[in-house]
């Protein structure tokens, strides 16, 4: 394996923690993602813990992500089913929100590690195939537990001759969430680390609010699909 | 070292990649956003959920794009054929 260096950008170097010979952790990855997972809980803890009439900044807040949240689960899965894959989805939400932010908004060229450096956890093509393949597993559940056996018959549903793509669906539909995100978060930096290697100065600014904007879309796009995907197995 | 050819036909394939995985997302989003805008002309009142319905289309269509982003960066940076 080797990695091409072009003016510093360096795409798949990680800072590797050893367990053993085959077993080893994303060591910046895997800190970035604690640090989101933990603000994303101290956010939600301390916004929801003292509820009032009137509500406060951090309420608003927290009702606002809430009602986002809802309406895209209702969207997506009908009225009567949405409660209880609400939480899945206001977690993917949460979490990809936060370190897609997490990854464009702290300075992390200030902190230098040995080998890697410090970015959004989705920047790994790990974290987002992890999230891909919890929405696939999520909507078998989802349909073995709702419908039951009767699930396997959309396997056949137009006409049986549609069984090898459906199952080829199977297989697509976590691929693609996992390009998906994985490939806009990388694309973003990218763009403005080659615009910044040309000019430092100022010019990457709209760049890097586009980059802003698109990555909160991001988070908005991939809890959608998820819910839509659980929404085509329980109709 | 890398094989100069491997290196060399690496770089063109990721520029081809992207290139032409730019040229349908980037007609249908031209198609998006001029459907767009005639039914916001034709109704001014409906602007923000035109806006909301576009925006979330149009970064459904760029993850075309992005996916022969992907292929060119995998080319770049993880080539399988780089020994």
């Amino acid at each position: 394996m080797y990695t091409f260096l072009l003016s510093k950008i360096e795409v798949g170097s990680h800072y590797y923690i050893n367990f053993s010979e085959s077993l080893h952790l994303h060591g910046e990855t895997v800190f970035v993602s604690s640090l989101v997972v933990f603000v994303m809980s101290l956010f939600l803890i301390v916004s929801t813990s003292n509820l009032q009439r009137v509500p406060s900044t951090l309420q608003s807040l927290g009702e606002v992500v809430y009602d986002l949240v809802k309406s895209i689960a209702i969207t997506q899965m009908g009225p009567s089913y949405y409660s209880q894959f609400l939480p899945f989805i206001a977690t993917i939400f949460l979490f990809v929100l936060g370190s897609n932010l997490a990854g464009a908004l702290i300075p992390w060229k200030f902190i230098e590690i040995s080998s890697g450096e410090l970015a959004a956890p989705t920047n790994d093509i790990n974290t987002t195939a992890c999230l891909a393949i919890l929405t696939s597993l999520s909507y078998f559940s989802a349909g073995l537990k709702i419908k039951g056996i009767g699930f396997f018959k959309r396997y056949i549903k137009p006409a049986p001759f549609f069984l090898p793509l459906n199952i080829v669906e199977d297989f697509s539909k976590p691929l693609s969430l996992n390009f998906r995100l994985f490939g806009n978060v990388v694309a973003d930096e990218l763009t403005v680390a080659v615009i910044c290697s040309l000019v430092p100065l100022i010019v990457p600014l709209p760049v890097m609010m586009l980059g802003l904007f698109a990555s909160s879309l991001q988070a908005l796009i991939f809890a959608t699909l998820a819910a839509a995907y659980i929404g085509e197995v329980i109709e | 070292m890398v094989d100069s050819t491997i290196a060399a036909a690496s770089v063109i394939a990721a520029a081809i990649a992207v290139g032409f995985a730019g040229i349908g997302p980037g007609i249908g989003q031209g198609n998006a956003a001029g459907q767009a805008v005639e039914g916001i002309a034709r109704q001014p009142e409906a602007e923000g959920k035109i806006r909301g319905t576009l925006l979330l289309s149009l970064a459904f269509m760029e993850s075309l794009t992005i996916y022969g982003l992907v292929v060119a960066l995998s080319v770049l940076f993880a080539n399988p054929f780089a020994g």
